[in-house]
């Protein structure tokens, strides 16, 4: 039974629980009266909740000492773009029916929609390059390429900020997690910087 | 408690109605939270009994009302009428109330009334969203008094041929259909006659995005988002907004020569 003893196999059943969640509701009719709207939404914080999670990597190895987390990183990434890839066919094709004339105004006139797009954008090379092959083929380039995740997530909770009415409460807390793994991140490398 | 004999009132729309499913699951009362579903679960704690409504300022008999004896006072009919929300999203709904003008008229305003202006409970221990300051409460809305007094202003006080849910504004509410939703005040304690234009909450909160008129107008957008076309609960494409929410026939002449975009 050792393959029950590897952790890969079941982050990738849990990273599924979002989809499936969301199939369990529509067929029981748990969506709501505006299912599509929910759909999106949905969508779009686990896109948000899958990049904290992402960035949780780096802090959590360091905290823990464990460095095989780092090992799971590519998964959580990958999982983090595929409901990206999800809310922005839901916002497509669910909520605009691909109305391509009135989502172009949208995208050059709202901000949140703007910055939802760029979030995309960003996260799209990332994607591309998460294979073993183009690590290898791009070297020391690829960190580089891969610090894209942090302006990505940076306009990812920028787009959720904008998007509500009043309550900022749900934007805030992302905003305040990716805030702190931000901050962590230059903590540790001022104190790099000190210490050599 | 059941309502008197109400009749089914001249305006109205014959598109299919929202089931009442629909219009009592998916409510914007930040009362009591800012999430749809939040209405639904929390306006239990609501105390509709006793309660009273106030008639005041510049009028000549103004008048505290105890819910009964207004609804009673009142010939109640049945107004299906399209709601649309600025979020946009919208319903059809089978109101049951009377014109606002009929209170307003037996209140007698004075020439100094301009505007009328309508507030909302304020009591945190029924509204537990008013535990947070999301609005600076109590919710105030405001109307000019020739809109008030136009006869598809409605006071609500049913749904459905019964009385009106706690999550829709029970026990008596506004409802001006040509209007994003937010102008039609829940929960009414107070109307009163002003000369001044009131300031409305959303208007406080938010003076670049939410304006005292607030007609539904497809081409005037909210800062962040398009207001040309809206989704009506239930149907899966969206569909074409109409200018005052397809009641022009009726209001246009209300706002006759004034710069829409200017005052939203």
């Amino acid at each position: 039974m050792a393959f029950l003893r590897d952790p890969k196999p079941w982050l990738f059943l849990i990273c599924l629980y979002p989809l499936a969640r969301l199939g369990y509701l529509g067929y029981t009719d748990g969506l709501g009266v505006n299912p599509i709207e929910f759909i999106t939404r949905s969508l779009g914080t686990w896109t948000l909740t899958g990049l904290l999670l992402t960035l949780a990597v780096t802090p959590a190895r360091r905290l823990t000492g464990r460095a095989s987390l780092v090992r799971h990183r590519r998964m959580l990434g990958l999982f983090a773009f595929f409901y990206g890839v999800l809310h922005l066919l839901s916002y497509l094709w669910l909520d605009q029916f691909f109305d391509w004339a009135a989502m172009v105004k949208d995208v050059l006139k709202r901000p949140f929609i703007t910055f939802g797009m760029v979030a995309f954008l960003l996260l799209l090379p990332l994607a591309l390059t998460s294979t073993q092959a183009a690590m290898r083929r791009l070297g020391r380039n690829w960190q580089r390429v891969h610090w894209l995740i942090y302006p990505a997530a940076i306009a990812g909770v920028l787009h959720y900020g904008w998007l509500v009415k009043k309550d900022l409460t749900q934007p805030l807390i992302y905003g305040g997690i990716l805030a702190l793994f931000l901050g962590l991140r230059v903590f540790w490398r001022y104190k790099k910087t000190k210490a050599g | 408690a059941a309502l008197p004999p109400y009749k089914k009132g001249a305006y109205g729309t014959t598109e299919p109605v929202n089931s009442f499913k629909e219009i009592t699951s998916y409510n914007n009362f930040y009362e009591f939270g800012t999430d749809k579903a939040d209405p639904a679960a929390h306006a239990y704690s609501l105390q509709t009994r006793p309660w009273t409504v106030s008639i005041e300022g510049a009028c000549r008999k103004p008048k505290v009302w105890d819910i009964d004896a207004l609804i009673k006072a009142f010939p109640l009919e049945e107004r299906i009428y399209r709601l649309r929300c600025v979020e946009g999203w919208s319903m059809v709904i089978p109101w049951l109330g009377f014109p606002l003008a009929n209170l307003l008229k037996q209140a007698e305003p004075t020439g100094d009334a301009k505007y009328v202006e309508f507030s909302s409970l304020h009591d945190p221990k029924q509204m537990p969203g008013q535990r947070r300051a999301i609005l600076d409460w109590p919710y105030v809305e405001g109307l000019r008094l020739d809109e008030a007094m136009h006869p598809l202003t409605l006071l609500a006080v049913g749904l459905y041929g019964q009385e009106l849910p706690k999550q829709n504004g029970a026990p008596i509410r506004l409802v001006v259909p040509w209007k994003y939703g937010f102008k039609s005040a829940k929960s009414i304690v107070r109307i009163r006659l002003v000369e001044q234009q009131p300031v409305s909450s959303w208007m406080k909160a938010a003076p670049r995005e939410y304006g005292f008129y607030s007609n539904v107008n497809p081409e005037v957008d909210h800062p962040r988002w398009s207001q040309a076309k809206e989704r009506r609960i239930g149907e899966f494409l969206k569909r074409p907004t109409l200018m005052f929410n397809g009641y022009g026939d009726q209001v246009a002449h209300l706002y006759a020569g004034m710069d829409l975009r200017k005052y939203f």
